[in-house]
């Protein structure tokens, strides 16, 4: 156990607090409130909430390493599915001998999903894809929320000249389509899980902020905020106390459905060979494996069906809590 | 309205300028020409081969500014004739170079590509545009249903799947096990040909109908929330009309902004389903310049497809004071 891995742990659990945090935060006000109220009838923002959950725990569980052995260390994950013997090669599901058709040898182990090309087990391989998926989902998001929406309210709020050089610099990075600029960028910059969580970044903040932006014209329209200036309340005061909590409903729905966005591109990505480094368990990685597989003779298709499902009840629960969490705060619009 | 396209139209070399900058940085300033020279010639390529390649493209010369000591071997003459200037006056006259890897014209190669691609975006983008709307209004007709619920969910479901997994299953169970198409390949000779490009054209359809769907229904929905269609509901128009004449005609008008602005993207065709299925396409170029690390194809498809949306936003602006007399009159 090094520091890094020390350190990965006390970020996971504090990625995971600052969640919580917000949450417990945002019920004070009274917006949140009724939104909680609404959200609490809505069954399948409930159920989708639900799975979101389960996705977390088992990325914490990935994420977070113990020591183990001598020098080595082990994430929670890894150390729960210990007795889950390694195999030569491909072998079905639920079978008891190798995937061959001349020589069939008999497996170590059970497995309910099968073992992919170097005998892992295609479950627990789904299952610790998760950790790449909300470790560049969060970090991305980390990057890109809070600057997407400083940049907002500062847009919206400051107009004029602060307005002319956020509105430039978004509009030219949104003329380039995203795929080619996230392509651009991961090409140029290599191929690592933090490399891919910038560029991604570099490109998502532009939609939140053009809402933000948006919202926040729209607030300071409106009698409270003349009056917090005729006040004489500081700038400072008025972004951090009066306009940031009424668009921060926004935000936490964007985020929300941004994270759904992300996790697809970090498959696409990985799949067109810019992505996740090899190696990395990841469902994009995965799937562009599932390329070679289902050509072979006898098929081989657990390992993309698994990586398809896992990403799917991923990306499927996050779209629907986020339209939950819209039709909660905006029952009128949603 | 004019000196309101006149600003259009004049705010789009600034944002060209913008995005010659962004690829500038990313691919001469972020990664220096002699590590592309090395990554392309391999790693353990003799110097004097990389200094002819480097020469031979004009990279050898300094980045930004020839002023200064030079280095030993450095070309250029005089301030302007750096990489910067030659970049940005080639890219201005749309003139993009060669290939990094196969010494290629690139006109060439986008001539060739182009259309390809355009024969698989095409109709995939038109047939789609119309199944999309088509079931956003009878999500719409049916709104506020179980019915309308469901077809909201499914169109998430839609969404959620990575879009390679569409390819790879249609390749695999209706062309392959099934055998009702070509799995790959791309002819243009007879009509008989659009075969190949049958399964490849509905798979772009799925890709995109769950959120087209799902966006044009909020659209929809926001259309008929509209005062006029309440006075239309109590002057006794029915509710089919009152969707397919009123609603339609009136939500078409946010439509455009969605949709005038991704035409020009369609020459850029499709990634993944060009390579998938072999289609000679700008996409499959793409994939190809992406797996040789051959940056000056990916730059130029940057820039030009760049070039292609500015020119789509403000077509579509123009489309937009056209169609709603508001912007016209604000």
């Amino acid at each position: 156990m090094n520091f890094a891995l020390w350190f990965q742990n006390f970020a996971t659990i504090a990625g995971l607090g600052l969640v919580a945090w917000i949450v417990i935060h945002g019920t004070r006000s009274e917006r949140w409130q009724r939104a909680w109220s609404r959200l609490r009838q809505d069954r399948i923002g409930i159920a989708a909430g639900i799975v979101i959950a389960i996705y977390l725990g088992i990325g914490a569980l990935e994420m977070i390493e113990m020591p183990h052995g001598k020098y080595g260390s082990i994430s929670i994950l890894g150390w729960l599915t210990q007795g889950v013997p390694i195999e030569k090669s491909y072998s079905a599901p639920w079978a008891s001998t190798s995937l061959s058709l001349s020589k069939p040898e008999k497996l170590k182990g059970w497995h309910l999903l099968g073992t992919d090309a170097l005998g892992k087990d295609t479950f627990i391989e789904s299952l610790r894809a998760c950790r790449t998926a909300l470790l560049i989902g969060g970090i991305t998001s980390a990057i890109y929320v809070p600057l997407g929406a400083l940049f907002g309210i500062f847009a919206g709020y400051f107009r004029r000249w602060a307005d002319d050089i956020i509105q430039y610099v978004y509009t030219v990075i949104y003329s380039i389509p995203e795929i080619l600029l996230l392509i651009s960028m991961l090409v140029v910059l290599g191929k690592s899980i933090f490399n891919m969580s910038l560029a991604l970044a570099v490109t998502a903040w532009v939609s939140l902020c053009r809402l933000i932006r948006g919202e926040t014209m729209r607030q300071t329209e409106r009698p409270y905020i003349a009056a917090a200036r005729a006040l004489g309340q500081s700038h400072w005061n008025i972004i951090v106390h009066h306009l940031l909590p009424n668009v921060m409903h926004l935000v936490l729905i964007s985020a929300v459905l941004g994270f759904s966005h992300l996790v697809l591109a970090e498959a696409m990505l990985s799949y067109l060979g810019v992505g996740s480094p090899i190696g990395t368990p990841s469902w994009g990685v995965m799937i562009d494996g599932a390329r070679g597989e289902l050509g072979r003779e006898p098929l081989v298709w657990w390992n993309l069906i698994s990586a398809t499902c896992a990403l799917f009840g991923l990306v499927l629960s996050l779209n629907l809590f986020g339209d939950a969490l819209r039709r909660a705060f905006d029952p009128k619009r949603g | 309205m004019f000196s309101y396209l006149l600003r259009r139209l004049l705010y789009a070399p600034f944002i060209i300028a913008g995005v010659m900058l962004i690829t500038f940085v990313l691919f001469f300033v972020v990664q220096s020409p002699e590590i592309t020279a090395k990554n392309v010639l391999g790693k353990r390529a003799n110097p004097k081969t990389v200094q002819d390649y480097l020469h031979k493209r004009g990279y050898d010369k300094p980045l930004f500014l020839g002023i200064g000591r030079k280095k030993p071997g450095q070309a250029g003459n005089g301030i302007f004739d750096t990489i910067f200037f030659n970049q940005m006056r080639s890219l201005a006259v749309f003139d993009l170079g060669v290939s990094d890897v196969s010494g290629r014209e690139l006109k060439e190669v986008f001539r060739e590509g182009a259309i390809p691609s355009l024969l698989l975006t095409g109709p995939a983008f038109v047939a789609g545009f119309f199944m999309a709307v088509g079931f956003a209004l009878f999500l719409v007709f049916v709104r506020k249903s179980a019915l309308d619920t469901g077809g909201v969910i499914l169109c998430v479901a839609l969404m959620s799947v990575p879009p390679m997994v569409y390819i790879i299953f249609g390749q695999a169970v209706v062309a392959l096990a099934l055998n009702y198409f070509p799995a790959f390949g791309y002819r243009l000779q007879s009509w008989s040909d659009a075969r190949f490009l049958l399964l490849p054209v509905s798979l772009m359809i799925v890709i995109s109908l769950g959120s087209d769907a799902r966006l044009y229904r909020a659209v929809f929905l926001e259309e008929i929330s509209q005062d006029y269609v309440r006075t239309a509901q109590a002057k006794g128009v029915s509710n089919t009309r009152l969707l397919m004449v009123h609603v339609l005609k009136n939500g078409m008008i946010a439509l455009i902004t969605y949709v005038v602005a991704q035409l020009p993207l369609l020459i850029l065709g499709s990634l993944l389903v060009e390579n998938f299925f072999g289609i000679p396409g700008l996409g499959n170029t793409l994939v190809a310049a992406i797996q040789t690390s051959d940056l000056a194809v990916i730059r130029s498809t940057t820039f030009l497809t760049a070039i292609l949306y500015i020119v789509g936003l403000t077509v579509t602006d123009i489309c937009y004071a056209a169609a709603d007399p508001r912007i016209r009159l604000s």
